[in-house]
């Protein structure tokens, strides 16, 4: 096949810079290897935008997210991605900390931020009363917000593809064709793509996709655990609350979700494998253990999950790789997007539509940047039945319309069915347990999909018209069931016949 | 000579017991608190039962499988070539609570019946079929 | 749609089916039975085993064949029915907010409730297994639920985290569908589930039973590979160096029921940190007058048969409440779990009835004891009455009769006590 740009990765960079270049009249292909977007960083992640006070003014993290951060009320109203500006805090105890806030809120006014402030005793308080009492100042951003951050990549995957954009999932990049010092052309395990331009998004794997023009920057995994507990204490916190960060992180928070869970994390090691997501003792006590050091009545029981996400940590970089490799032509990496990279997508994604524009002005002249005029920036309404809980009168319309909509299917997260069936006809459709999950929480709930995965279990079958043997939790290879009833006892039960069983 | 050691299940004490038995005759049994434990030792040992509840594929019906018990208990070590015999057999909807599935399983004599019922498939609608 | 019944039921299991014939039967005339699944029946159609009906009806049936005593009973009453309706709100004046295809939305004004919902099973996550997040990790009730009712073997190679009766009855029935169970897993000493189990389901396919012993770590990353189990000491901590690696493609856990409380807890009603179940008098009303709860979103039950007769106790108080026929006492006496008691339902005694004789109290033990009375103490200290039991264990739910006749008018509070049998106080 032919295309005139392709993105390699679906996480939020990769989907964010589909749908910004979907605004002109461009051939684009997003290909990304696993089952469904947002299967990488992008679903491991605090979900925080920040406000924009940590990167050094000087830097591209600095910048992007500053200018960025403005951008997600409209981005997520037009998106209908649930989005709260609650707001944070970085507490500190020591004149020690106070120090570090006064410099961090420097460096903040620096970036553009004008309305950080420190705030001490009853001011803080008051904001948080169920800070540790310890606690002696604050730096406040107002700014900060909360965000479903695989919500979004999926909506701008949706978006991109509503506006012409390709998304090829379960496509895998095996290599990149080169000739006279200009990429021509991407194998992947499905064909080949004849390409002129080459995005590369592809957050742990981007060292591996740049080094096939010669780069040689090396990513290495730094992974996070976080743990969510149950919605009912969401309530214990106002606002993000952060530790005083350090070289190498921006320690370990504690802030509510945009669902009302409440998430503690992340912590920070280095680890080998770049899949290695298991969550472990030690880290799910350590979380613990320093979370309780900003709200020290965080509950011992009621934890609904943890899970554990890596950041594509450049090895000897602090700044986001933004450019057009010098190596090769026609090759934009976009490598490195640790934190704040979430909250500076949109403003990474208008950056890489900048460098694109000009290295198709090099190579590619007849590639014009021209504007569609019939972009279409929102998704349309996702009506959640969860959302309608106060207006539940409102809710009737909708069964009216279709009485798929009467009949909840996640007990946990009051998931309908007719928001199951959406999710699988999205235009980057959900075929697995976990994608449901990330669409509409089914699952992501008390008890764990204990209750409504066989049941969306059905509906995916039903809907994609496959077999349940072939439903799988996470693509290909995780598949739920083994056999029908009775399969296995016919396998096994001839061998057993002879055998003596007590 | 033969010692078998046994747990009482006929009331919540549990009774460890043991059995002593010579080429297959029960000499003694020791460690009940009650009777009870007598009566069950002696079958456990000589003769140990079991019901078997399990299921069978339904054709036709609003679900696709049937629940399904034997009637009596039939011996322990039969249980899973039971199993492997009633894995072939399919029965159509509608059936009945009681109902004999099939007669003498595996040459025991001993009745699979239905432990609920299932009705036919809605005519319009696709009965309840596992897409292959 | 708006309704209006003078009694509405949420929850079409064992208790609610049992609530709603007894209240029928006690002259209760506008009930409303509501069901979230297709079927009536809760989770004993896919409990195909037997062993219920043991108290209830002296027989030993299946699961299904005991719902289909209550069911066949129900459809020869007048009980109006709804399935595949979900309650998704209860209001404090018993306004009850469902949802149904059919229906749409339907808004129920209700005299009484009886909120009979069961329970949960707890997760992977909440107990946090260190690990990866393969596919191949079912809870023993959803396994369950795949085998028996959707047609799916949910795989192959199974170790079971839990000795509880229903890790138990899933190692069986795996086993007997041709899966290989390569072991139980019990971080207790002791086995939480019924003795019958283990011999039936464990001895008689030589699964080896593990006690002290817990899952550490889940390695696979699509599919469940293996997982790493460990010993325990006495405080339940890991003990180093104890670490094994078993291969599977299976987890099943079967590691505790929570009552199923969310709309309870919406409405605003107190639960018991230990049952997970609302707060109760000896009618099993919660702290909102005309509610109701039984069955397992009471307390987790071993036994399906007590669970329905707690459902007959809520059916025939009932129609007690809806008539304003009830006499309360001077002062609630409350009933206070002591010495190895882990908790007592109900939590008080509210109620003056002439012709009562005794009341059943129900409780668990925190831990096994042989050859024990339990006491029941009055606020001065004094036992009032003492039962002998030959043995308690937590796994097995105990009960005793409070004679009516000691519900002094002045009695504050019972406690109620596990003792050593030989030192017999009067």
């Amino acid at each position: 096949m032919k295309t005139d740009v392709v993105i390699i990765g679906g996480g939020v960079i990769g989907t964010a810079i589909a749908r910004e270049l979907s605004r002109y009249r461009l051939d684009i292909t997003l290909i990304e290897k696993e089952e469904d977007v947002a299967m990488g960083t992008s679903k491991g992640n605090s979900g925080i935008i920040h406000a924009g006070y940590d990167a050094d003014f000087k830097t591209l993290k600095g910048q992007l997210n500053v200018k960025s951060n403005p951008q997600f009320d409209k981005l997520c109203r037009d998106l209908k991605v649930p989005f709260k500006r609650i707001g944070s805090l970085v507490v500190g105890f020591t004149k020690e900390d106070f120090n570090k806030l006064k410099d961090l809120k420097e460096n903040g006014e620096k970036n553009g931020i004008k309305n950080l402030k420190i705030i001490t005793d009853d001011e803080l308080f008051k904001l948080e009363p169920n800070l540790n009492p310890q606690a002696k100042y604050a730096l406040y951003a107002p700014n900060a917000g909360i965000i479903s951050p695989y919500e979004l990549t999926i909506a701008l995957a949706d978006n991109a593809v509503i506006n012409g954009a390709k998304v090829l999932l379960e496509t895998e990049v095996k290599d990149i064709r080169i000739e006279n010092g200009q990429v021509c052309g991407l194998l992947t395990n499905r064909g080949l793509i004849e390409i002129r331009v080459i995005i590369n998004a592809a957050g742990l794997y981007a060292d591996e996709m740049a080094k096939g023009v010669g780069e040689n920057f090396k990513i290495k995994p730094l992974k996070g655990e976080y743990q969510l507990f149950d919605k009912q204490w969401g309530n214990l916190v106002n606002h993000i609350l952060f530790p005083i960060p350090t070289k190498l992180s921006k320690g370990i928070l504690v802030a509510p979700t945009v669902h009302n869970n409440l998430l503690i994390g992340p912590n920070s090691y280095q680890v080998e494998e770049k899949d290695d997501l298991a969550t472990t003792k030690a880290g799910i006590k350590e979380v613990y253990e320093e979370a309780k050091k900003l709200i020290p009545h965080l509950p011992h029981q009621d934890l609904v999950a943890s899970f554990a996400g890596l950041r594509a940590d450049v090895e000897g970089g602090d700044d986001f790789i933004i450019e057009a490799s010098k190596k090769i032509r026609g090759f934009i990496n976009v490598a490195g997007i640790v934190s704040p990279g979430l909250s500076s997508a949109p403003a990474i994604a208008e950056m890489v539509s900048d460098i694109l524009k000009e290295v198709a002005q090099k190579i590619y002249p007849q590639l014009e940047l021209n504007y569609k005029n019939n972009f279409t920036e929102t998704l349309p309404a996702q009506p959640r039945f969860t959302d309608y809980v106060d207006k539940i009168e409102k809710w009737q319309e909708i069964i009216e319309k279709d009485s798929d909509y009467g009949e909840i299917i996640c007990r946990c997260e009051k998931v309908s069915k007719g928001e199951i069936i959406r999710a699988i006809h999205r235009p980057v459709p959900a075929k697995s347990l976990d994608a449901i999950k990330r669409r509409t929480r089914a699952g992501m709930g008390r008890c764990q999909g204990g209750f409504c995965s066989p049941r969306v279990l059905r509906i995916l079958s039903e809907e994609l018209k496959i077999s349940p043997l072939r439903i799988t939790k996470k693509g290909p290879g995780s598949e739920v069931l083994k056999t029908m009833t009775k399969e296995m006892i016919k396998e096994t039960g001839v061998k057993i016949k002879d055998e003596v069983r007590v | 000579m033969e010692e078998k050691e046994i747990v009482c299940v006929s009331c919540p004490m549990g009774c460890r017991m043991t059995v002593q038995a010579k080429e297959g005759d029960i000499i003694s049994i020791t460690g009940n608190d009650c009777p009870k434990g007598i009566e069950y030792a002696k079958e456990e040992f000589t003769n140990p039962l079991r019901i078997l509840p399990t299921t069978v594929r339904v054709i036709g019906g609003e679900l696709p499988l049937v629940s399904v018990k034997t009637e009596k208990a039939i011996p322990k070590g039969l249980l899973l070539k039971a199993m492997a015999e009633i894995a072939e057999i399919e029965v159509k909807a509608p059936i009945k609570i009681g109902q004999v599935i099939k007669d003498d399983l595996i040459g025991t004599g001993v009745s699979l019946v239905a432990t609920r019922n299932i009705k036919r498939a809605n005519s319009n609608l696709l009965s309840y079929k596992v897409l292959k | 749609m708006k309704l209006e019944y003078d009694l509405v039921i949420i929850g079409g299991g064992p208790a609610g089916l049992a609530a709603a014939l007894e209240a029928e039967k006690n002259g209760v005339e506008n009930i409303l039975l509501l069901e979230r699944d297709k079927y009536l029946g809760g989770i004993l159609f896919q409990c195909i085993h037997n062993g219920f009906g043991l108290q209830y009806f002296k027989e030993d049936l299946t699961g299904p064949e005991y719902a289909d005593r209550f069911i066949t009973q129900i459809n020869n009453h007048k009980i109006d029915i709804k399935t595949e309706t979900m309650v998704v709100k209860i209001t404090p004046n018993k306004q009850i907010i469902a949802l149904n295809r059919n229906d749409g939305l339907l808004c129920i004004k209700a005299r009484a409730i009886v909120l009979a919902m069961g329970c949960r099973e707890r997760t992977r996550e909440a107990i946090a297994i260190a690990g990866s997040r393969p596919a191949g990790i079912f809870t023993a009730g959803t396994a369950q639920r795949y085998i028996n009712i959707e047609g799916y073997m949910p795989g192959r190679e199974v170790v079971i985290l839990g000795s509880g009766d229903i890790g138990m009855i899933m190692a069986r029935r795996m086993t007997l569908e041709g899966a290989r169970v390569k072991a139980v897993l019990e971080i207790m000493p002791f086995s939480t589930g019924l003795t019958r189990n283990k011999v039936q389901c464990l001895d008689d396919f030589d699964i080896p039973l593990r006690f002290n012993h817990t899952i550490t770590r889940i390695e696979g990353e699509k599919r469940v590979e293996k997982v790493t189990i460990a010993q325990v000491d006495k405080n339940l901590q890991v003990i180093p160096g104890t670490e094994e690696e078993i291969s599977c493609d299976t987890i099943l856990l079967s590691v505790g029921l929570i009552p199923e409380n969310e709309l309870t807890k919406e409405v605003g009603i107190k639960l018991d940190p230990i049952t997970g179940g609302p707060i109760v008098n000896e009618n099993r009303e919660t702290e909102i007058e005309g509610i109701f709860a039984c069955g397992n979103v009471l307390q987790v039950y071993d036994l399906a048969d007590y669970v329905s007769e707690e459902g007959e106790i809520v059916g025939k108080v009932a129609k007690e409440y809806l008539m304003g026929k009830r006499r309360y006492r001077s002062q609630s006496v409350k009933i206070i779990p002591g010495e190895n008691i882990g908790y007592v339902v109900p939590q008080h005694i509210d109620f003056l009835v002439p012709d009562r004789k005794k009341i059943k109290l129900f409780m668990r033990v925190k831990k096994p004891e042989e050859r024990v009375r339990i006491n029941l103490i009055d606020d001065k200290g004094k036992v009032l009455s003492s039962y002998k039991k030959g043995i308690v264990t937590p796994g097995e739910m105990e009960s005793v009769y409070l004679p009516e006749v000691l519900l002094k008018d002045r009695l504050k509070s019972l406690t109620v006590s596990v003792g050593k049998e030989d030192k017999e106080q009067r």
